[in-house]
């Protein structure tokens, strides 16, 4: 396998684009991508395309918008991993030498419908009469098993909305760019216990590219090559009560593991981390499942102001963190966690997710991030899980 | 599939996991167990998720009795469901997990505990355009 590397990448701005198809999102984000890389449709090789809600041939209808040059398209679908996954099959691509150029896309038009909709004949449905199955319920009570094991307060996952919706102030492409203070965060009116509506992540429009190549090639187009150092991806192992409850933990400490194998970077070495942030519940059990704390640590671990840009809390946050610190904690990884604002801010467009993040990670390592540069980023990790269950890592290097 | 005209409306389980009796307290929970790897499964299986046996499996009776794992209240429901409501992952006593609502208690986080002791019964919730009427089962606190 040869070194692989992105050299251009791209996303539009998450929200509502009713007036456009998904292929045009994703179009957009595509030539923006190979603008970003000073690169043509031509020097394309195959296109990977990430998307959920489009039936098959989404890719094919995006080459039909940026340039139908010919070449092999692969449609992906892996739940919310789906572009983290059209991104690993583009690095695959490339690692093996069958290509030296190929571009990943992902891109999702959701509408209105949020992760709460569900289908189906009503007479039939289970949804609320065998208990819950939408993605609310499941992150609540993920959150719960936490707080079962290690007395996990409301407010220490209520603090990871607080510090990503102020991240996303300082992100122009986040769907949502609002503040908002810990009380703000509690009070907000309650989905499923204990994530209220400040807790969950907006659904949206949206698309994201990446043009991956050969590191010689890479060379060729910019003196920045972005290496892709791990790229990883697993299911969910059998574990008792996974069946009833999707289990996100082991699978995400599976593949950190080999991430962290893959590249012979640990959490420590880790400058920021993109993690998958659906559910405010979610961000804390990946701190601890990514090994960026202990296990049981993930609440002291937001508190420390570790995770946060400039790795403290900001002075107009310190009274509400406050309560949660724990002055003896010496946090593993300082590594910033969602600088974009996360999920919980950026949207979730289901497709384009995976390769958004990755993007992300891209403009730290380069150093284009603007407000919200992480200082001297140097690794970072892209992180993403889809039930049921796909987890994907990938590790940027400079 | 082909449907047939006319048929008189049946009273069906909503899941596969539960078997219905000639009256509610006869219905339980059922279960399968691999012979090959001893693994119990809640409901009917064909193959083996966790050592790939294709069988056999032995069929058996789940406990009603069983231990709350983890619970959330649900706020924001489908809409023909009334909320708030409680959901739940039960522990069964002998082995198994379901998912599920606890009712006869308010939705309240006060008046939840991990662990908490709660039995199961089952009671129609539901009817087709056919007139075919669907049973759940549910829990409530022991
Ligand atoms: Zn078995």
């Amino acid at each position: 396998m040869r070194e692989v590397a992105i050299v251009g990448v791209s996303m539009i701005k998450f929200g509502r684009y009713p007036d456009r198809d998904f292929s045009q999102l994703a179009a957009q984000a595509g030539l923006d991508a190979l603008k970003d890389a000073g690169a043509q449709m031509k020097d394309i090789q195959a296109l990977y395309s990430g998307n959920l809600y489009a039936t098959s041939g989404s890719g094919q209808r995006v080459l039909q918008q940026m340039g139908q040059t010919g070449i092999p398209v692969v449609n992906v679908a892996n739940a919310c991993a789906t572009g983290s996954t059209a991104l690993r099959e583009a690095f695959f691509a490339v690692a093996s030498g069958a290509y030296d150029m190929v571009m990943a896309v992902g891109s999702e038009q959701m509408g209105k419908q949020g992760l709460l909709g569900s289908r189906g004949d009503p007479a039939t449905s289970l949804e609320g009469r065998v208990g819950s199955y939408m993605m609310p319920a499941v992150f609540g009570m993920a959150g719960m098993e936490h707080a079962r094991e290690y007395g996990t307060q409301t407010e220490h996952f209520a603090l990871a909305s607080v510090k990503n919706h102020w991240h996303s102030t300082m992100n122009p492409l986040a769907q949502y760019q609002k503040e908002s203070p810990l009380d703000e965060v509690m009070n907000a009116r309650m989905i499923a216990y204990p994530n209220t509506l400040l807790m969950c992540c907006p659904t949206g429009d949206g698309a994201a590219a990446a043009v991956v190549c050969s590191m010689e090639k890479a060379r060729q187009f910019t003196t920045q090559p972005i290496k892709i150092a791990a790229s990883v991806l697993t299911s969910d192992p059998f574990v008792d009560r996974g069946l009833t409850l999707p289990d996100i933990n082991t699978l995400t400490r599976n593949a950190a593991k080999i991430a962290y194998e893959q590249s012979g970077i640990g959490p420590e070495d880790l400058s920021q981390v993109e993690l998958h942030d659906c559910f405010a519940t979610a961000e804390l059990l990946h701190y601890e499942n990514l090994g960026l704390c202990g296990d049981g640590e993930a609440g002291k671990h937001v508190a420390s102001g570790a995770p946060w840009i400039g790795n403290k809390v900001p002075a107009k946050y310190q009274e509400d963190v406050e309560p949660f610190a724990d002055k003896t904690y010496k946090p593993k990884s300082k590594a910033v966690v969602n600088a974009s604002g996360g999920l919980l801010s950026k949207g979730h467009p289901l497709g384009a997710t995976g390769v958004a993040n990755v993007a992300e990670i891209v403009w730290h390592l380069r150093g284009q991030a603007g407000d919200r540069q992480v200082e001297n980023s140097k690794a970072g990790l892209a992180h993403v899980i889809g039930l049921c269950s796909a987890c994907t890592i990938h590790i940027l290097t400079k | 599939m082909a449907e047939k005209a006319a048929t008189a409306p049946e009273t069906r389980p909503l899941v596969p996991h539960l078997t219905l009796g000639e009256t509610r307290e006869q219905d339980y929970l059922n279960g399968s167990r691999c012979k090959n790897c001893n693994t119990l499964y809640v409901g009917p299986r064909l193959f083996c998720g966790k050592c790939s046996a294709q069988g056999p499996f032995e069929s058996v009776r789940l406990a009603s009795e069983g231990e709350v794992h983890v619970w959330t209240i649900i706020h924001q429901a489908t809409p023909y469901v009334q909320a708030p409501y409680i959901a739940a992952i039960i522990d069964l006593k002998g082995g198994g997990s379901v998912n599920t609502n606890i009712v006869g208690i308010d939705p309240l986080p006060e008046n939840l505990k991990f662990g908490m002791k709660v039995k199961m019964f089952t009671e129609k919730v539901s009817e087709d355009r056919e007139g075919n009427s669907y049973v759940a089962y549910r829990f409530k606190p022991a």
